[in-house]
């Protein structure tokens, strides 16, 4: 495709009647949604705080410019329409008319300018990254928001959902200490849902907005999130019925199997796309044995990564082929392949030097185990049993959030565990993991195991600022190949989360954003 | 010694006291600064964390918020002043003042722990003086087991299987939460649907404490009745109740008193596991979030407001001595 039918295809998907906009037949209005939030967001603000549950709550109240369906296309959120320029550095928007802030205030795209180019670059390290490449953002009239480049940035169109991109009322910040700011509490966004009350360690209520610019929606009438923190009485909460949805890991993944055969309840795996969350084994690159590209080789076959699937995440994960999902932009799946391979993984680490000694043992390697649940442990486990095979001790170390952050940000670790979202396209969410620019000491989810490679870099900047999908896509797979021959870390799996929810519910997952959508086309039947 | 003189020196002997406790409190406040200071982790990394993302301008910000950018001993005197000033500061994590944190959880957790613990005082000992009184006896038997088998269920465990009865199978009691969300409702209405969340964390709670008491209570008793004095009560014709309630009982209350007192510090600072499993709003599960998030200002006000309830506790608890037993009182024999 070139520019020019980018473009056109970009103002087709703009023009088109975006999903959930009309009423359809059988859409009835009124109904509770109970659902879960863990752990509880520290605030509501999705601008100021951007951990899973605040995006996933918050994203009811705050939305952005645009939404992603599950092929990663833009969709029309409170941008009706938009255009990007051929030369790739002018994009321009058009908001719906009649959008108002739940304290009644009109929302234009002076809120629009205010909010990306001075308060998310502020306090969204993402949003700062993205914005930053935009030399001036304009607001010709109320209904038009004029972004220009410094430099093409074909990405910047997947920049603008709720949880990248959330729009905050101008009146209320402007002139603030963001963080500070006493409307804090108060939440107010644009979305369909306004709060209407938290009790701290209890619930969330959020109530619809009944100046809401769609027409009929939403459709429910609350939704109200139950702070649960322990993982079996969550489960039996939508088991009895007390919650009707689930999401992400409010259910352990032995306990998804049983939801599965639940009569009332729909499960999918839909809904993550935009956010695929890739896992894989860290190994930090500056210590002996994992300097050692064939060791790092030898990690790959060593473990059995369909049993790993089936054993720890009953079924509910993908095998990882390398750095890019399957479910991300120019992902390549005719990359080097790692068949599970004892006797390869042996005779790599033989090729190298690292015989097994008097005692049967090659190493001992530390393994921190990530404190984020009982799938970590397990996953901790099978990762030592895999070593154990060719003599490789690994010893597992218990840390809470705090010691595993502070250990891993400032790589005082060997091995350990590590998740990210890869945001619909390499440039957003997989070339941080692995540019040498990203090399910071003391910043969780940079380039922590301290890969480097000029070649790499090269490729990663070049993808990032050219147009054409073609040959972004010749420099992606490109990348794929040498990083899956270094190995920087192994990648295990795609994991696919469950959405679960009560077959009463329609239209729950609708885009690629899933659980953080706005909610505003789910109806009870 | 003059009226006066008494009078001054009970002044000064309360004056005393008063420094030494605020002497006390400033030592603890200084100790639960480095040991939570101790631990690693850093707040700003916690919360930067969890938002998958991060960059050295967001920790920067996030650490001169927090105070964190200023030298360790400037942040002690800083605390300290703060204690003194009886001001709790303000949440990392919740941007909100601590103080007002611990008093909207503190009413939950002491409507819970604080029932538990009556329940399982009262019929703890009852329970136990009765199976030491008929020490040997089937009743005693069937006592010990049962509290035997009580202290050794893992609390979260007794938790998940009353709801699965309860709530789950027999749908009588909501699984979880303080009360119904969502539903307009009279005050007495409103206290029953409480009393009705209550029933399974309550219960869950008081069977470990029970059995600690009735265990105790057992036991005390068994012993006490070998004393001499209860041969001489004998001896002199008292009747059975007359030596049970006048004489056993008193006195075999006394270790449970040091035990009970001892734990009712506890109470205030709730219960994690419970609190846990049956998502109940209280102090217990602040406290452990707190530590998580590494949100020191929370967690030292928790400790703060904790230890200065187990001193007056401890003095609380003297005094139930005196009352119980005159013998402890300070002079007499």
């Amino acid at each position: 495709m070139n520019r020019r039918e980018f473009t056109k295809a970009m103002l087709a998907c703009g023009a088109a009647i975006p999903f959930g906009i009309t009423r359809a037949a059988g859409q009835t209005r009124g109904g509770t949604l109970n659902t879960i939030i863990q752990p509880e967001p520290p605030v509501l603000v999705t601008a100021l705080n951007q951990q899973q549950p605040t995006l996933t709550l918050g994203g009811k109240i705050y939305e952005g410019l645009l939404k992603y369906g599950a092929d990663l296309k833009p969709m029309p959120g409170m941008a009706q329409s938009w255009e990007i320029s051929p030369d790739g550095l002018t994009y321009t928007f058009k908001l719906f008319p009649g959008i108002t802030f739940h304290d009644g205030k009109p929302m234009t795209s002076e809120d629009v300018v205010f909010s990306c180019m001075k308060l998310l670059v502020e306090t969204h390290p993402r949003a700062r990254q993205n914005f930053a490449r935009v030399a001036s953002a304009e607001a010709p009239d109320p209904l038009t928001v004029v972004f220009k480049l410094k430099q093409p940035f074909a990405p910047f169109i997947g920049c603008f959902d709720c949880t990248s991109a959330p729009i905050v009322p101008k009146h209320v910040y402007d002139g603030t200490d963001y963080r500070k700011n006493p409307e804090n509490d108060k939440a107010i966004g644009t979305g369909p849902f306004k709060l209407k009350e938290w009790v701290r360690g209890s619930h969330v209520h959020l109530v619809r907005h009944d100046g809401y610019y769609l027409k009929d929606q939403p459709y429910l009438d609350e939704i109200v999130y139950r702070v649960i923190p322990d993982a079996a009485s969550r489960a039996l909460a939508l088991e009895n019925g007390t919650v009707q949805l689930v999401q992400w890991s409010d259910v352990e993944f032995y306990d998804v199997q049983r939801f599965k055969a639940q009569k009332n309840l729909e499960f999918t795996t839909k809904g993550y796309e935009y956010f695929a969350p890739h896992q894989w084994l860290e190994m930090n690159n500056r210590i002996a044995p994992m300097n050692d590209k064939r060791f790092r080789q030898a990690v790959m076959h060593l473990i059995d990564r369909e049993a790993f699937s089936k054993r720890v995440y009953f079924g509910n994960a993908k095998v990882a082929t390398g750095p890019v999902s399957s479910k991300t932009k120019f992902y390549d799946p005719n990359v080097k392949r790692y068949e599970f391979s004892v006797d390869k993984a042996k005779a790599l680490l033989d090729d190298m030097g690292l015989k097994p000694g008097a005692n049967g043992k090659r190493a001992e390697i530390k393994y921190i185990v990530p404190p984020y649940g009982e799938s970590y442990q397990r996953a901790g486990e099978f990762f030592r049993q895999s070593f154990a095979r060719v003599g490789i001790d690994l010893v597992l170390v218990g840390t809470d959030m705090a010691g595993w952050a502070e250990k891993v940000g400032n790589w005082d670790y060997e091995m350990t565990q590590n998740l990210l979202y890869q945001l619909g396209d390499p440039a957003l969410g997989v070339a941080r993991t692995y540019i040498s620019s990203n090399i910071k000491k003391g910043i969780l989810f940079s380039n922590t195991q301290g890969y480097s490679n000029p070649e790499v870099d090269k490729l990663f900047d070049e993808a990032a600022i050219t147009l054409d999908e073609a040959k972004r896509q010749e420099l992606y797979s490109k990348v794929q190949q040498i990083l899956v021959e270094d190995v920087p870390v192994a990648w295990t799996l795609e994991i696919e989360y469950p959405i679960i929810y009560d077959k009463a519910f329609k239209n729950v997952v609708t885009t690629g954003i899933g659980s953080h959508e706005t909610f505003g086309s789910v109806y009870k039947s | 010694m003059t009226r006066l003189g008494s009078a001054a020196a009970i002044g000064l002997q309360a004056i005393g006291r008063i420094a030494q406790l605020v002497a006390v409190i400033l030592v603890i406040a200084t100790f639960n600064f480095v040991l939570v200071r101790a631990a690693p982790g850093d707040p700003a990394q916690v919360m930067a964390g969890q938002s998958g993302a991060s960059d050295p301008k967001l920790l920067d910000d996030l650490r001169r918020e927090y105070g964190l950018d200023k030298p360790y001993l400037v942040q002690l005197v800083s605390h300290l002043g703060r204690v003194v000033r009886l001001d709790l500061g303000y949440s990392y994590r919740q941007r909100r003042p601590v103080v007002d944190l611990i008093l909207e959880r503190l009413p939950a957790t002491l409507l819970l722990t604080v029932t538990a613990f009556c329940l399982a005082l009262v019929i703890g000992t009852a329970l136990g003086a009765l199976a030491g009184l008929a020490a040997g006896s089937v009743l005693d038997t069937v006592f010990t087991v049962l509290s035997l088998v009580l202290y050794a269920t893992p609390v979260f465990w007794l938790g998940l299987m009353l709801v699965l009865v309860f709530s789950v199978t027999l749908g009588w009691l909501p699984p979880f939460g303080y009360e119904t969300i969502n539903v307009q409702l009279s005050p007495i209405e409103h206290a029953l649907d409480i009393m009705k969340h209550m029933i399974m964390p309550v219960t869950s709670l008081a069977a470990i404490y029970l059995a600690i008491y009735a265990r105790l209570m057992r036991s005390s008793i068994i012993e006490v009745a070998q004393q001499d004095f209860i041969k001489t009560a004998r001896a002199k014709g008292l009747s059975g109740s007359r030596i049970v309630v006048g004489h056993m009982l008193r006195n075999a209350l006394v270790p449970v008193v040091t035990v009970a007192g001892m734990q009712a510090g506890a109470l205030v600072g709730g219960a994690v596991v419970i609190e846990t499993v049956f998502a109940w709003p209280g102090l217990g599960r602040l406290t452990f979030e707190a530590l998580l998030q590494r949100d020191y200002p929370v967690l030292l006000g928790i400790f703060l407001i904790l230890s200065i309830v187990v001193i007056a506790l401890n003095l609380l608890t003297d005094l139930v001595y005196r009352l119980i037993d005159p013998r402890m009182t300070t002079g007499a024999a």
